[in-house]
């Protein structure tokens, strides 16, 4: 062996020599590196050092209308007939478990402003099988579980004050709230609302079949889009 | 001339050659095990939350379903933190004065969020829309795990490439009838072969080709 193919060797064995090593620190060094990871944008619900409140899901500006949202079909939007009077005079009474309930309802429109279809009433069990259920019970007694742990108890459906009070009442209280009931507004959209109206009123003939269905529709105005969510944003 | 080297180190020679082999096999298997180790991956580790929240208690006494409090589950690509308001639709009347639910009340009263700490945190390069899965037959625990049986919740899975994948690859294997979906019991065994091929093609599922190309996910 010449003493000049040994250099040559060694220099190869050192060149290996450093390619390995610096292998090595580079695999070492992958658990460290994360900014590909944790990029510097926002994601759902990641917190924000920008605002001051620390939130960078952001609420809508005040005063500003989304495209196709400026909710023109008042009917639709509101369960309410044109022009309501806000000083109307409600009747109520308190029942026996102590909760104020109303017994007239002057400005609640009597008509759904969209077609009820089979479709309608389906989303509308499905709707309610996920938000009302858990106090009116699944047949809208109000026996739901929440209810069973101490809730207030909430109206039975399948009363003669309910049976004929107009949709619009239903629609209004998913809306706003009533009584110990929050607002639902945020869960379910203006359609989804309807659709469980819409089955409200299917649970009350179920309960009681001489019933005839309310089920009267008002479809002169097009209803819009029915978007089932909320937010809509993707 | 003499030897230069003793006969025994052809052994020694043959010897560290097969443990050369057999020490570099070992390294490689200890870096994909520490890779894939919940110390890594944060599997099965619970986190410390702001309320001692217990979704055994909500889903699985209670029978909560899951769209009440993530409700935008079906149609965005987060699932969907609940509002403050939505724990005190109960919470006004129940557990009302208990001191665990203070945090809660805290919010509530100052308008401030919850702080909760994320537990399955995707990293983001990789894009993941919670809507399209459950519109393809993908159910909450087939990725979740037990969540009704869990009174903290801690990542079921690795999240990792491989495990999304997985499933990419062979989506019939994982999915399920659109109905079942938020049904914590459903068994994966419920469906024959020929059954989830069909299934596969009700629910529109797209070609393996074009689920696993790398766009899908990275975006």
């Amino acid at each position: 062996m010449s003493p000049s193919k040994f250099q040559v060797q060694s220099s190869k064995f050192k060149v290996a020599g450093v390619v390995l090593i610096a292998c090595c620190l580079l695999l070492s060094g992958c658990g460290v590196r994360f900014d590909m990871q944790d990029q510097p944008r926002y994601k759902a619900y990641k917190k924000s050092e920008f605002f001051s409140d620390n939130r960078a899901s952001r609420d809508i500006p005040e005063g500003t209308v989304a495209r196709g949202q400026l909710k023109e079909n008042k009917a639709f939007f509101t369960g309410k007939i044109d022009n309501p009077n806000p000083n109307a005079q409600v009747e109520s009474t308190t029942n026996e478990q102590g909760n104020t309930i109303v017994t007239s309802f002057p400005n609640a429109i009597d008509e759904f402003p969209l077609p009820v279809t089979k479709e309608l009433i389906d989303r509308g069990q499905n709707r309610y099988n996920i938000y009302c259920i858990v106090c009116h019970g699944p047949t809208g007694n109000g026996d739901g579980m929440i209810v069973r742990r101490g809730f207030s108890p909430p109206p039975t459906y399948h009363d003669d004050r309910l049976r004929n009070a107009p949709v619009g009442h239903f629609f209004d209280v998913m809306t706003n709230g009533w009584g110990k009931m929050n607002p639902y507004a945020d869960k379910l959209s203006a359609a989804d609302r309807w659709a469980v109206a819409a089955y409200i009123r299917a649970l009350q003939a179920s309960q009681n079949p001489d019933q005839i269905l309310r089920m009267n529709t008002n479809t002169a105005q097009p209803a819009p889009q029915t978007q089932t969510s909320p937010g809509g944003g993707h | 001339m003499a030897q230069f080297f003793h006969k025994s180190a052809n052994n020694i020679a043959r010897i560290s050659m097969i443990l050369a082999v057999v020490l570099a096999g070992t390294a490689f298997y200890v870096y994909t095990q520490v890779a894939r180790s919940s110390y890594l991956t944060g599997r099965y580790l619970e986190k410390q939350q702001p309320v001692q929240f217990s979704h055994k208690h909500h889903v699985g006494d209670d029978g909560i379903d899951c769209r009440y409090c993530h409700s935008t589950v079906e149609t965005t690509a987060s699932a969907g933190m609940p509002s403050t308001e939505t724990c005190m639709n109960c919470h006004s009347q129940l557990w009302a004065d208990s001191p665990y639910l203070e945090p809660v009340r805290a919010s509530f009263r100052d308008n401030k969020p919850i702080e909760w700490e994320r537990v399955h945190d995707l990293p983001e390069f990789a894009y993941f829309n919670h809507s399209i899965h459950i519109a393809k037959g993908v159910g909450c625990s087939t990725c979740h795990g037990q969540i009704d049986d869990m009174p903290s919740v801690y990542q079921e899975n690795t999240l990792q490439m491989e495990w999304c994948i997985a499933c990419h690859r062979e989506p019939q294997k994982y999915i399920r009838p659109k109905s079942e979906i938020y049904n914590m019991d459903w068994q994966d065994a419920d469906l024959t072969a020929e059954q989830r091929t069909k299934l596969r093609a009700d629910h529109k599922i797209r070609s393996t080709e074009l689920l696993t190309s790398c766009s899908t996910c990275h975006r």
